[in-house]
């Protein structure tokens, strides 16, 4: 039941380019059933998991290696699970209208639909392979979607480089997640939990945590890896809405949460936690201030957000992980809703960037009161849940001075970033746009309609909407029950202070707004100096390296390419052989016969005409003695089957060549003298390395069994009495089908190289 | 270059040599032959053809497309492979059906041998897509 659940996103995906046929454009309507679906399933689950319940679900899988395919459903669990079909149904439904008219529309609804997929399966697994393999789902799925305008050059950088971090962030994952699975002995998270002490005291640990956590700060954008995360705009806006802002990007936070009762509460996890979330939180902040395009602004506060999350994971505490929890909820909500809402000021206004804009409450007032009813929460003013949620940050970080004061400070920015996007926009004077604006259809404000009225009865009620959820999620965090309320009003304490103290500041920071903007361009030229030019350096470095390297073992000469694989081959030999301390067994040799003589010379007397001729075809002719004469050699030990093979590979081989002769230019003699004897020295040195190999061969004894094994049963159980064919089509059968489709490959691939060669003009 | 002598004999050595390369991919399992030089085999014969005549004529021949065959052959050892599935058992696990046709004959029919088919035809499709590749060049420049 749950894994149908989880992969009913790829199931309906197949199925999308049907449906459009079928229905036309209306098909993303129905497309957006199954999030609707999975909501109300969801939600039927909500009060058995609160009650402390946990759902199950596992099946072996690669038994040899204890992996299950399990999946579990705890509060934590079903809190992203909520959030991402939920906020899937309106994403769904706003790509409708965002993408109306687009002919990709249902392709775009096709990656969504796989990326919840996804999602939910990184969310519901209990497996750490499992999870792993989602985890990279959401980000092959990812790449999809933010290089959705695949003809933009900007996008496909874009998608790249988000596919190039998050990546190899996972492959960090995935070695972190190994080690832990060792050290525990177990690969479910479940079981690790129980493992917890062999996990911190395994002298490993720090590789462990250091591993699982660049995989986690990737994902979710910490510094110095915030950078992929803006740039990751270039996304069709809904795709910036559900990956960059709700779900994606939180499933780094998911991680570490999950993981917090495996890893977390040593030292090292504190402070490092605490230190680049604290980090991460102040550079969104001040980096988001300086932008003036909406998606961007938006982006760079994401990341703050998510570096506060990641802080309050840190410190660990019930109240930090509860605040981290609600404060989560709350930022998807909010931002969500503003980039829905970014969306719709771009497709209707025709602009960008929010100096621009001004004045759309009298063409679009619907959106403007969901755009700031999402904006209060930012700032977290009272009555919105983002408020609350802020709030619980202070008392999470209330015993450090230091992350009180970062905090606050960036407090402040997201009230100037939540007045830049959500209020601004819509009060200023009236200012020209390139289209004319008005409130978009209701598939589109369904969203940040919906999101806007969730954000405000939670921040009224709160305790009455969230107590359960947010309890059931933090006891999965803590991995015990915890009691926990949450109150609008806690009384005048110092939280509240700080909340004033915040929002003087963010005012302050809005009158400054102006000033800010203009100096922060100036500063502009920094970035030149930040991660994302790291990253820039880094990617033409191997490209630059990758090319030198083709340069130099790949230049086009064939004559090279030879001389490089046959003396790297016979090198590696050599090693061997000084590792074998030159153990050549000379007994037991067949004995010398006159026809072995006579081949032999004929292969030499062959081999060197070959190098010695002056056309071509005599040189084909000499090489095609020496092939002959193999099968002869094949026949003479008593081996038919590798001798007719070898017979009819010979003549194909030879017909091959002398087609081939029609591409190439008159025969002349190219190679110095200096060349032949270099080309001479290496092939000596082959031939004398492979009959030494031979020799060595000969002493090996492998095991007599397997052969002994092929001879008894070859009939009995093949019914075959050619163990060579019944090797190659029975007992080996998986080797033969990987060889024939290499053939196969290898084969379209000169077919290719051939027609293009002859539509490029062919013959020079 | 058109030899009536090869032609000619290009005429009845092809059926023998196809009749051959089948032979060999049918008596495999028991005596030296099988799937890959058969399916040689069945190339050369083709190849003949092409040098003889000419590509087009080697083409309408084969009658399908050479490089549908690899296709075709990657399908049918990939499918023979999969049919133990049908029996719950691993990939590529052998099947073998007997029928008795007389008191003295069975007919042994296996998946190994659709295996060894399939590996037949993706030998002579690949070969065939690279020489004809080749050939073809050859006749349209010599037309022109």
């Amino acid at each position: 039941m749950m894994l149908m659940l989880v992969i009913s996103g790829f199931l309906l995906a197949a199925f999308v380019p049907l449906m459009k046929r079928m229905w036309g454009v209306n098909s993303t309507y129905v497309a957006a059933l199954l999030p609707l679906g999975l909501t109300i399933w969801y939600a039927f689950q909500y009060s058995a998991i609160v009650n402390g319940e946990t759902l199950s679900w596992s099946r072996p899988w690669i038994e040899a290696l204890g992996v299950h395919f399990s999946f579990q459903l705890d509060g934590l669990s079903l809190l992203f699970s909520l959030m991402i079909a939920g906020i899937g149904v309106f994403i769904v439904l706003y790509t409708k209208g965002y993408l109306h008219g687009h002919p990709m529309q249902h392709r775009f609804v096709m990656f969504t639909l796989m990326f919840m997929a996804s999602m939910l399966g990184v969310v519901s697994a209990d497996n750490v392979i499992l999870l792993f393999i989602f985890w990279e789902l959401t980000s092959f799925t990812s790449y999809l979607l933010i290089g959705f305008n695949h003809d933009e050059e900007a996008s496909r950088k874009a998608s790249l480089q988000a596919l190039l971090v998050t990546g190899c962030g996972g492959l960090f994952l995935l070695a972190g997640l190994i080690l832990m699975s060792i050290a525990a002995g177990t690969t479910e998270i479940s079981g690790m939990i129980a493992q917890r002490d062999s996990i911190i005291d395994h002298p490993h640990y720090p590789v462990m945590l250091g591993l699982v956590l660049i995989g986690a700060f990737t994902k979710s954008a910490q510094t110095p890896f915030h950078f992929w995360l803006p740039n990751a705009m270039q996304a069709p806006t809904p795709a910036s809405a559900y990956l960059h802002s709700s779900t994606m990007v939180k499933a780094g936070v998911y991680l570490l949460a999950r993981l917090s009762p495996v890893l977390g509460g040593t030292p090292e996890w504190i402070w490092v936690l605490t230190g680049i979330g604290v980090l991460t939180l102040i550079t969104g902040a001040v980096l988001a201030s300086g932008q003036t395009y909406l998606k961007r602004l938006l982006a760079y506060t994401t990341v703050a957000a998510l570096g506060a999350m990641v802080m309050a994971i840190g410190i660990g505490t019930p109240k930090a992980l509860q605040a981290a929890v609600v404060f989560l909820l709350a930022h998807a909500c909010y931002k969500a809703a503003l980039f829905l809402v970014a969306g719709i000021i771009d497709h209707e206004t025709g602009e960008k960037n929010v100096t621009k804009l001004g004045g759309l409450r009298k063409y679009m007032p619907l959106t403007g009161i969901a755009a700031m009813i999402a904006a209060a929460s930012m700032a977290g003013i009272p009555l919105a849940f983002g408020f609350i949620g802020k709030e619980m940050l202070y008392t999470a970080v209330l015993h450090h001075p230091a992350l009180t004061g970062l905090t606050i400070i960036a407090g402040a920015f997201f009230m100037l970033v939540a007045w830049q996007t959500g209020v601004r926009p819509f009060i200023a004077s009236v200012k020209e746009t390139p289209k004319h604006p008005h409130d978009p259809p209701w598939m589109m404000l369904a969203g940040p309609v919906v999101l806007g009225i969730i954000t405000l009865s939670a921040g009224i009620i709160p305790g009455t909407l969230f107590d359960g959820l947010a309890g059931a999620a933090t006891a999965a965090i803590l991995a015990h029950p915890v009691d926990l309320h949450l109150h609008l009003w806690h009384g005048i304490n110092t939280e509240l202070l700080l909340s004033i103290v915040t929002i003087v500041l963010g005012a302050v920071a809005i009158i400054l707004s102006a000033f800010w903007i203009k100096s922060a361009g100036k500063l502009r030229p920094c970035v030149r100096f930040g991660p994302d030019q790291g990253y820039q350096n880094l990617l033409a470095g191997l490209v630059n390296f990758a090319k030198w390297q083709t340069r130099m073992l790949q230049g086009g000469s064939l004559r090279r390419y030879l001389i490089i694989i046959v003396i790297t081959m016979c090198g590696l030999f050599v090693m061997y052989f000084i590792r074998a301390n030159f153990a050549f067994q000379l007994n037991d040799l067949t004995p010398i016969s006159p026809p072995l003589v006579i081949l032999s010379i004929l292969v030499i007397i062959a081999g060197v005409a070959a190098t010695m001729t002056n056309s071509r075809l005599g040189a084909v002719a000499a090489m095609g003695v020496v092939g002959f004469s193999a099968a002869l050699f094949f026949i003479y030990f008593g081996a038919p089957d590798l001798a007719m093979t070898q017979l009819v590979i010979e003549t194909l081989s030879i017909v091959l060549l002398v087609l081939a002769f029609y591409y190439l230019p008159p025969f002349a003699t190219r190679s110095t003298w200096r060349g032949r004897m270099r080309d001479g020295v290496v092939a000596i040195f082959a031939g004398t390395v492979v009959t030494l190999l031979i020799l060595v061969a000969n002493g090996v004894q492998l095991s007599p069994a397997v052969s002994e094994y092929y001879a008894e049963t070859s009939v009995p159980l093949a019914h075959g009495r050619n163990i060579v064919n019944v090797i190659l089509v029975d007992y080996r059968g998986l080797d033969t089908l990987g060889e024939i489709t290499v053939l196969a490959v290898a084969g379209i691939g000169s077919y290719a190289l051939l027609r293009l060669r002859i539509k490029t003009g062919g013959k020079s | 270059m058109t030899s009536l002598i090869l032609r000619r004999s290009t005429r009845y050595l092809f059926p023998v040599i196809m009749l051959f390369s089948i032979y060999l991919l049918l008596r495999g399992h028991n005596e030296p032959g099988g799937g890959f030089v058969g399916g040689l085999a069945a190339a050369s014969a083709y190849t003949l053809y092409a040098l003889a005549y000419d590509v087009t004529t080697a083409r309408s021949l084969l009658r399908i497309d050479s490089r549908l065959l690899i296709g075709l052959g990657l399908l049918l050892s990939l499918g023979s492979g999969m049919l133990s599935f049908l029996f719950k058992q691993p990939l590529l696990t052998s099947q073998w059906a007997k029928i008795k046709i007389s008191q003295q004959y069975t007919l042994e029919l296996s998946t190994p041998l659709v295996f060894d088919i399939g590996v037949y035809l993706v030998v002579l499709g690949v070969t065939l897509t690279i020489i004809l590749a080749l050939a073809d060049h050859n006749t349209e420049e010599n037309e022109a």
